[in-house]
């Protein structure tokens, strides 16, 4: 038989999925360990010095170009994915049990998706257009704290950012082991480790994005 | 258990060729027995319907009728195989509903599974699917001596576990992405575990794969709902083990 392209092989299609998901995830260590430094009190001297270097760092950049293709890799395989798959059900059922058998975050991931991406243009237009306007066209000594812990003084913001991470949350809570689910790494011993890690960093890392946000909301750092 | 009788109102997908639209009809049925079977149940609807001379009997795959066989499929209140765990609609039974309960009976839904008349499918997908790689090409001849080549115990019940499968189509019925990956990986697993499949293994899943792909079925996105709806309990671990064997197949193949 003929063999199949790879990348647009069912499974293929899968593992961009996967393989961007955890590059993304990776980019989350970062950015929630920089952001955490906010957590010091001590004024955004350690979470100003980390965005100046994230900002003047060639690697970084560099980096950043890898990152945006990652995302858009991992939406446009996704929604890709999303579109085929409902249209291999033209008829569907009258009565779905859903839970009987799937978690709801499981079977909503492009819903989650979508949200995030919202959320995500929204924290690009306030923090990450901004930096880059100061770094290139004014190029004025941006105070990246103070920015935040301006913009974070709306309210209407603050609750945008905290659905935006209980989408995160969610989004991650089914996405991390299911990437390792899709690069066929399931194990015995090591599954039920990868899900508990999984659950952890779902918990942690966008509760660590709330607890940043609603500690600079109410003057707490 | 308690032998006692129960009346259902049954609401049932009715079509009578695969060009016609299809709707439901509703039926009573009454003094069912709780210790028959699911299709027990229906065969004595369609008795009724015989009876009465006004409706055509219900259409529905059945074969076996003790879980073996894969040939049951329907669609019960929103499961496959209806709400009992690791059993086929001919092993459910009606103990499982309540006196006065309304049962929503469909077909298998899924593109590649066209509906051939009331709540039976096509499922020849899956056989072209099997006729694309799931075998051993060569004769086998006589049934050699079972240690003559030694293979490690866990191997060999995992391979049984995956050959336990008897491609009845839940999995795909259940997959909000009408994906085959659970059935698929399971007949690549049962071979890919055992010497004997050694040889073909990777031209196997890659001809299978691409059949799969070319019959319509979804991707999976790791919902896990085949494998809680499997009459068989076929584990997901078989689907990674699939995405294992084409991604080393597909790296590894000169074409």
């Amino acid at each position: 038989m003929a063999k199949e392209n790879f990348l647009t092989s069912s499974i293929g299609k899968k593992l961009v999925v996967g393989l961007t998901g955890l590059f993304l995830i990776s980019f989350l260590v970062v950015h929630v360990g920089i952001n955490s430094t906010i957590l010091l009190n001590d004024n955004g001297e350690t979470f100003n010095t980390a965005a100046h270097f994230m900002s003047h760092n060639w690697v970084i950049r560099v980096m950043e170009i890898g990152l945006l293709l990652g995302i858009i890799a991992h939406i446009f395989m996704t929604l890709k994915l999303h579109f085929e798959n409902k249209s291999k059900r033209p008829v569907g059922y009258a009565v779905i049990d859903g839970k009987a058998n799937s978690k709801w975050y499981s079977r909503s991931m492009t819903l989650l998706g979508t949200l995030l991406l919202i959320f995500l243009v929204i924290h690009m237009a306030d923090f990450w257009l901004h930096t880059k306007k100061a770094l290139y066209i004014t190029h004025e000594n941006e105070n990246s704290y103070l920015e935040v812990k301006e913009a974070m003084q709306n309210p209407l913001l603050l609750v945008i950012y905290i659905a935006g991470f209980f989408s995160l949350g969610f989004h991650l809570l089914h996405g991390f082991p299911s990437a390792f689910q899709t690069l066929g790494l399931n194990h015995k011993k090591y599954t039920p480790i990868i899900k508990a890690a999984g659950t952890a960093f779902s918990i942690i890392v966008p509760g660590l994005f709330a607890a940043i946000a609603v500690a600079l909301f109410f003057g707490l750092v | 258990m308690e032998h006692t009788t129960i009346n259902l109102t049954l609401k049932v997908w009715r079509q009578k060729n695969a060009s016609d639209k299809g709707s439901f009809q509703t039926y009573n049925v009454k003094g069912i027995s709780t210790e028959m079977s699911f299709l027990e149940m229906f065969d004595v609807l369609n008795e009724q319907l015989i009876a009465e001379g006004k409706d055509e009997p219900i259409a529905f795959d059945h074969d076996c009728r003790e879980g073996i066989c894969g040939m049951c499929s329907m669609y019960i209140n929103g499961r496959p195989h209806g709400p009992w765990h690791g059993t086929t609609t001919c092993q459910l039974h009606m103990r499982a509903f309540k006196d006065g309960e309304t049962v929503v009976v469909e077909p298998w839904r899924a593109r590649a599974f066209p509906v051939i008349r009331d709540l039976v499918v096509d499922r020849r997908a899956f056989d072209r699917i099997i006729q694309a790689g799931g075998y051993i090409s060569v004769n086998t001849g006589n049934a050699v001596d079972a240690n003559a080549i030694p293979i490690n115990k866990k191997d060999a019940d995992n391979a049984f576990a995956a050959a336990s499968c008897i491609g009845c189509g839940a999995c795909v019925a259940a997959c909000k992405n009408s994906s085959a990956m659970l059935f698929v990986s399971a007949k690549v697993s049962q071979l890919a575990l055992l010497p004997q499949g050694g040889p073909e293994r990777q031209t196997r899943v890659l001809d299978m794969v691409a059949q799969m792909d070319k019959e319509g079925f979804g991707s999976c996105t790791n919902t896990g709902a085949c494998e809680a709806e499997c009459p068989k309990e076929i584990s997901l671990e078989n689907i990674a083990r699939l995405n294992r064997e084409f991604t080393a197949a597909s790296l590894a193949s000169e074409e």
